[in-house]
């Protein structure tokens, strides 16, 4: 047993921020519930059976009593509601220029995989001072990505991305938890984040290095997986380019119009018979049984990074 | 207690006070009115089914409360020493399934709701006797399933099933231990819609909906959800046992489903299904706190409407349980608001029960103690309840045991307080024995003390970020969940001891008179055990409920 301890580390602005809204909030709560318990105990003294006491009163029910304390409360509460709201909403609207680091929750352990291709298991390396955005995808059931001193959890869903990020500011390693049931193992399923300075980054990075980033790797995979002999430059069968794809609109099959994100490329590769491009045949096998979750996000990046390049005419 | 020497012991030379002996309202009451099993068993009469259910939910709540002995006796070690980490999932699973399905949420209602709404509304029994005994039945085949799945190796999913884990992962009794909930669903339904009918159609002359006991109140609150919300939860569990056996594809994404569609089926019922343990226990403390202080209710029709309110709201709430689960950011701003908003009417209650103190009479007796402990706790809890609501910090707390703490204290502190409370102040009148009120006060005193030690750490241990469901923890913690295991010991020891005393009264204790509190009330006016058909004659009602007298102040009207 060590000291005994009552607050959690605080690694980021944010972290700090939610520290003063639920203190505050504290207050308000005591300042609602006192009166309960004070008012109890005195009339609970003073009107005690069989003690004198005026008990003259007035009348059974007063509107204005009843009004003022629904009222009141409730006012009070919409305050910490607009702040609270306010963050949440900020925490939904990751900045455009995040370092983003893509993770895999299977049963019963975390993967990360940095844009140079690094990659960790059950071990986060970061760098403090730049906004940091999780993509966090899962192989099986409902994980968790949670981290007390950063203040933010966030599901983890089988069948679609979601995401998280931060912007720390203090370096230390802390500990990163799964915080959603997730079977046998789930109380163990956790590991540590490394906030480093971005110098450490740097040296870290380059220990870790591979041979090759994760769009590069998402290329390999592109050719020895097949998707090239069908999607590749010198392919006969009518497939839809994937060169400047990425961020724009595609028109489907059946009419409507999506957002080449992601989530779209993912479940084109995993379910590629749900959303069919206007103008192809309906004749992709799908890799759902071939491709594991890590994988498809090193194809993600791969036609992410296609999308510069410039658009090709089917 | 004026008009009985509640305290004197039965008199040895007396032969009509032997504590052995009958008296004359037990011997014409509906304890005695057929000594064999069968009479038991295949009883229509809503005062005994009262008591199968009493017998029966007692059995469970020591089940469940073995587990959690499990489970505290584990966490008292960082290391997962007692149990392998198998072993601790099925034990809170079956601690969840067993407290929430087989003891919170028929205690109340098919305990003390089947005893006495028909007692207070003036009628011989419920709408459908020969249902109500069906309703029971149900509840212990269900219950036999679950010990089923207690003795088949248990199930590892948490009491909340969450697909795809529950439907394609777990390797337990999952189907086994949703066909248990599935069946016990159906006496949920039953007793609801049977509360519906008799409180709609049995009232005795005169009883008007605004004189009906807030008990009543907010009994139909609770049958109105139990009748609403209960389907959903059985139609969710189907789904799951579909995908399980037979690979239908709704939860599971592989199989093109969606994992989200099942959290929201699940929490549309679970959420308002926190209203049906909760409600009968607020209805309990309406009447618990105006008999202790011998006053009319403050504000009767806002204590009346806040059950309904909160029935109404709780139905649109189930999102914030979902912050974190990659809703959409707009539906959680909409459903953290309406959170606040199903928190009015709770308010309201508790304001009113402490304006309802205010120059009453007010009896320091176990009843008193426990509606007293009760809404500290309850307002405790729900105020915690709150701080889940705002977004922002739910993200930083959700899935910790901030969670548990917060619910512990809604549904232990306040139903169980409640559930106890309801037992010391109806037991003369279910019984006909009074029970020595000192051992009440004890008991009142060591749950409030061992409820607070066990679960306010709980509150810091989930700030510091302990997610729940787990028994390997840094050992930084382990202090606070020391102090937790402590408060548990009480509070086991304290759950033991009406077993003692109040099993003792039932040979020993003095007789109670009709209406040993003092109280107003239909129920308080026919003998204590009632006959078996309640009322020799049907009683007429021209008076207010709660018709205390009253010391007004000139000009004022009550």
């Amino acid at each position: 047993m060590s000291a005994l301890p009552f607050w959690p580390h605080e690694a980021s602005a944010y972290s700090a921020e939610i520290d003063h809204l639920a203190l505050a909030f504290t207050v308000l709560i005591v300042l609602l519930s006192a009166p309960v318990f004070v008012l109890m105990i005195i009339f609970a003294v003073k009107y005690r059976r069989g003690r004198t006491a005026d008990r003259r009163h007035p009348v059974n029910s007063r509107i204005g009593f009843e009004i003022s304390w629904a009222v009141i409360p409730f006012a009070a509460m919409l305050v910490f509601y607009v702040w609270s709201t306010r963050l949440y909403f900020q925490q939904h609207h990751p900045p455009g220029n995040a370092l983003e680091i893509q993770v895999v929750a299977k049963q019963w352990m975390w993967k990360f995989q940095h844009p140079g291709g690094q990659r960790e298991i059950n071990e986060l390396h970061v760098p403090i001072g730049r906004p940091i955005l999780l993509t966090l995808a899962s192989q099986d059931v409902i994980h968790d990505l949670y981290v007390p001193a950063l203040r933010l959890k966030q599901d983890v869903v089988p069948g679609r991305y979601t995401s998280l990020w931060f912007d720390a500011d203090t370096v230390g390693v802390y500990r990163l938890q799964c915080s959603q049931f997730c079977g046998a193992d789930h109380a163990v399923m956790g590991g540590y984040v490394h906030l480093l300075s971005p110098s450490d980054y740097a040296r870290w990075l380059e220990q870790a290095g591979t041979d090759m980033s994760l769009a590069s790797q998402g290329a390999a995979l592109f050719r020895t997986r097949g998707c090239s002999g069908c999607h590749g430059a010198a392919a006969t069968v009518k497939a839809p380019k994937l060169e400047g794809l990425f961020g724009h609109e595609v028109p489907l099959s059946d009419g409507s119009v999506v957002t080449a994100d992601a989530q779209y490329i993912r479940d084109s590769i995993l379910m590629p018979h749900a959303q069919v491009a206007a103008g192809y045949p309906d004749i992709m096998p799908t890799f759902q049984n071939v491709l594991a979750e890590d994988d498809v996000l090193k194809l993600v990046a791969y036609i992410k990074s296609l999308a510069a390049e410039p658009r090709s005419k089917p | 207690m004026t008009d009985v020497p509640i305290n004197k012991r039965a008199d040895p030379n007396d032969i009509r006070d032997r504590g052995l002996s009958e008296t004359p309202e037990e011997r014409a009451s509906y304890l005695r009115a057929g000594h064999t099993l069968r009479s038991w068993f295949l009883t229509t009469d809503h005062k005994r089914i009262a008591l199968l259910y009493l017998v029966s939910v007692t059995f469970f709540f020591f089940v469940g409360g073995i587990a959690a002995a499990l489970i505290r006796i584990d966490l008292l070690t960082p290391e997962g020493d007692l149990l392998s980490n198998e072993g601790y999932n099925r034990a809170f699973t079956l601690h969840g399934v067993i407290m929430v399905w087989f003891f919170l949420i028929p205690s109340i209602p098919n305990t003390f709701g089947n005893f006495l709404i028909p007692l207070m509304i003036g009628a011989k029994d419920l709408a459908f006797p020969r249902l109500n005994l069906l309703s029971w039945y149900i509840y212990v085949i269900g219950g036999l399933c679950t010990l089923f799945v207690l003795v088949a190796g248990g199930v590892d999913t948490g009491w909340t099933f969450y697909t795809p884990l529950s439907s394609m992962f777990a390797h337990g009794q999952v189907v086994m231990a949703a066909t248990a909930v599935f069946i016990v669903g159906f006496s949920s339904i039953l007793t609801g819609l049977n509360f519906i009918v008799t409180i709609h159609k049995l009232r005795c002359p005169g009883m008007t909906w605004g004189r009906l006991p807030l008990f009543v109140w907010s009994h139909y609150a609770t049958s109105l959800i139990l009748v609403l919300a209960t389907p959903v939860l059985s139609i969710t569990l189907a789904l799951i046992a579909a995908e399980r056996l037979f690979g239908v594809g709704v939860f599971d994404p592989k199989l093109g489903g969606d994992p989200l569609l099942y959290q929201h089926l699940f929490w549309f019922y679970s959420h308002p299904a926190v209203y049906i343990m909760v409600l009968p226990g607020l209805g309990v403390v309406s009447e618990l706190v105006t008999a202790a202080a011998r006053k009319r209710v403050f504000g009767y029709w806002f204590v009346a409407g806040s059950s309904l309110a909160i029935a109404a709201v709780g139905f649109l709430v189930w999102g914030h349980h979902m912050f974190v689960a990659g809703q959409s950011m707009y539906a959680s701003a909409v459903f953290s608001f309406l959170s606040l908003v199903v928190a009015v009417p709770s308010a309201v209650k508790v304001y009113n029960w402490t304006a309802t103190l205010y120059k009453g009479q007010i009896a320091i007796d176990p009843p008193f103690l426990f509606a007293a402990s009760f809404i500290g706790l309850f307002v405790f809890g729900g105020l915690t309840g709150l701080v889940l609501a705002m977004l922002a910090v739910d993200m930083h707390v959700h899935d910790t045991y901030f969670v548990i703490a917060h619910f512990h204290y809604i549904m232990v502190g306040g139903t169980v307080s409640a559930y106890f409370g309801a037992l010391h102040f109806w037991w003369p009148k279910m019984f006909g024995r009074t029970y020595p009120m000192v051992w009440g006060r004890i008991m009142a005193l060591l749950i409030y003390l061992g409820f607070n030690l066990t679960f306010f750490p709980q509150f810091i241990l989930g700030y510091l970020g302990m997610p729940r469901r787990y028994h390997v923890y840094p050992p930084e913690w382990q202090v606070w969940n020391v102090l937790s295991s402590t408060g548990a010991s009480i509070l086991g020891i304290a759950y033991l001891l009406p077993f003692v005393y109040l099993l003792w009264s039932l040979r020993y204790g003095p007789p109670a008179s009709a209406n040993p509190w003092g109280a107003a009330g239909l129920e308080w006016t026919v003998p204590s055990p009632p006959p078996k058909e309640n009322f020799v004659e049907t009683p007429v009602v021209d008076y207010p409920a709660y018709n205390y007298p009253m010391e007004m102040e000139e000009g004022a009207r009550g």
